[in-house]
């Protein structure tokens, strides 16, 4: 018994780690040990449950042995490969894998009960006895299966649409709605009848169901959405696989987990709002889907609506980038395709040593997820404090000489606060087009996520930089220097 | 009565959470999100509970799974968090 209240105590220390972890993520300075603060909770944690796993359980150090070595390894592993430029996939991906261990901890615990017979009375032994076995035992095992297995398939689409592997344009089903509905409410009765009232191999068999529906129904309902939109799907699954670890500590009555889920699932939520306003858009606008894609949607912009639109060349826009004294760079997803922020970088070090003033502007949803562009700048070593967020940077365009913009496009696009009829009328927007010149650097006049024609393309004060972003830029700087 | 006492710790850590995250400034969106995730890897300690009873078969294999899976999310969501934090470490000038 003394022994169980010390392991209570450290799990309240791994607690208060995990909280001054997040904490200090607030401060770049202190970032990096607020996640190694935070990797040291869970270090904690996972002794303690390791050397006194509760009363009078032993642990079966085959399977735990086998099982950290192989997740260790393989995490490692993946955390050292990856591109930077890949790390949204990544986040998609490790989220998938955590709902996918809560689907296996519920499935586990149930399949010992119900085959190994004696679940019970062992269950029981572990928290006291308050929980476990009743009602809220089965409710939380249906609930773990049914959100751990919806953010395991949910996320893997995501990871799929993000890396290109599944087309990033929304695919309807016809009779989707009722479909996800009914995946939904066929999850929930298999899940009801399994947990609370069939036997044996029934309800077996009706877990099962469980986990097929809820497995199904996070693929249709990730497959309507659009790509770019996939920042707020993962953000929100990853608040998704918070709550499936809350709900794991009400199992187990740790609160231990009780708190990090519900840490996690706030952060998930508060992004998922963030880029939702960023955009102008209700999470439930996001979600139904059918918004945007990669291909024009009807009526939107092809290259022959255009007029008028004057295009530039790396010499020239070196020409005109040279004698600016305030320039600001707009990146964007296509920044991150082309690999093009060390080039972005270089050049804008070389407008430094000829005394330009260099500042970068962040869109909140430039970029596959939030923070996207920061972390692609910071790689190519852009000091932090050079970038700016849409509020504090948005007056200064007026006074700018130069905006060089490469691969964004809705978030610049002047009909969001100029036409109340566009589609994405209302969306902040960088007002890039107040710049005296505007370098717009795209491979062609095709329209962004939303579908539409920017006018930006064709103002006077714009010229087009047609190419590949990280091309262009390289040739832009051997220009500037031969000069 | 400690169920009602569990709720309130959730409750409270709802709060805290929206404290604590609203602080963090966009620059840092990216880490937070893969160090959130990390941290909802803490269902490890559910999948170690898992192993502890004497499972065999297909409970034993699922138990495996959960813990292997479960690492990889707290593993490799911290060391790419590092990662990404060592990058913005550096300032010169």
């Amino acid at each position: 018994m003394e022994n169980f209240s010390i392991a209570q105590l450290l799990y309240l220390i791994a607690t208060a780690l995990f909280i001054l972890g997040i904490k200090k993520l607030s401060k770049v300075k202190t970032a990096r040990k607020g996640n190694a603060l935070a990797a040291l909770g869970m270090l904690l944690a996972v002794v303690v449950t390791l050397v006194a796993p509760g009363a009078g359980i032993e642990l079966d150090w085959t399977l735990v042995v086998l099982g950290l070595a192989i997740g260790g390894g393989v995490g490692a592993l993946m955390a050292k490969k990856i591109e930077m430029t890949g790390m949204p996939e990544m986040v998609a991906l490790l989220n998938g894998f955590g709902g996918l261990a809560s689907t296996f901890v519920a499935l586990s615990e149930f399949w010992g009960r119900y085959a190994g017979g004696d679940m019970a009375s062992a269950a029981s032994s572990q928290s006291e006895g308050l929980l476990l076995g009743g009602a809220v035992w089965a409710v939380a095992i249906v609930l773990s299966i049914l959100v751990g297995t919806v953010t395991f398939t949910g996320s893997l689409v995501a990871m799929g649409k993000l890396s290109g592997k599944i087309s990033g344009n929304p695919v309807l089903l016809p009779g989707r709605h009722v479909l996800v509905a009914g995946l939904l409410i066929g999850a929930l009765a298999l899940g009801a009848f399994g947990g609370f009232s069939a036997t044996g191999d029934t309800a077996l068999w009706m877990i099962l169901g469980l986990t097929a529906c809820a497995g199904a129904f996070g693929v249709i309902s990730v497959l309507p959405i659009g790509g770019a939109d996939m920042p707020v799907v993962v953000s929100l699954l990853n608040s998704y696989s918070g709550v499936a670890a809350s709900m794991a500590g009400f199992v187990i009555g740790n609160p231990l987990l009780i708190v990090a889920g519900a840490l996690v699932g706030a952060s998930g939520m508060i992004l998922t709002i963030i880029m939702c306003k960023a955009m102008n858009r209700s999470l439930g606008n996001v979600l139904v889907g059918g918004f945007g894609g990669d291909a024009p949607a009807a009526g939107g912009g092809g290259a022959h609506e255009y007029t008028g639109v004057k295009s530039a060349g790396p010499e020239e826009a070196a020409m005109i980038i040279e004698t600016a004294s305030s320039v600001i760079f707009i990146p964007g997803y296509g920044m991150a395709v082309a690999q093009a922020q060390h080039v972005v970088k270089e050049l804008g070090e070389e407008l430094e040593k000829r005394g330009a003033k260099v500042r970068y502007a962040i869109h909140p949803v430039a970029g596959r997820m939030p923070g996207h562009m920061n972390v692609l700048l910071a790689e190519a070593d852009v000091d932090y404090e050079l970038l700016f967020e849409l509020e504090r940077i948005n007056g200064d365009f007026k006074t700018t000489d130069v905006v060089v913009i490469v691969g964004a496009n809705d978030v610049v696009n002047p009909e969001a606060i100029e036409n109340p009829q566009s589609p994405i009328a209302g969306m902040p927007i960088l007002n890039a087009h107040e710049a005296g010149t505007v370098l717009m650097i795209k491979r062609s006049l095709s329209p962004g996520y939303a579908g539409i024609k920017n006018p930006l393309f064709e103002r006077d004060n714009t010229y087009m930089c047609f190419g590949d972003g990280k091309a262009f830029l390289s040739d832009m700087l051997a220009e500037l220097k031969e000069a | 009565m400690i169920f009602l006492l569990m709720l309130f710790v959730f409750v409270l850590a709802i709060f805290a959470g929206n404290e604590l995250i609203s602080k963090v400034p966009p620059t840092l969106h990216t880490p937070l999100m893969s160090g959130a995730n990390a941290i909802s890897g803490i269902t490890i300690v559910g999948a170690l509970m898992c192993a502890q009873f004497d499972l065999k078969g297909v409970a034993g294999v699922l138990g495996v799974c959960a813990i292997a899976l479960a690492t990889i999310n707290v593993v490799g969501g911290f060391m790419v968090t590092d990662r990404m934090l060592a990058m913005f470490g550096s300032k010169k000038k």
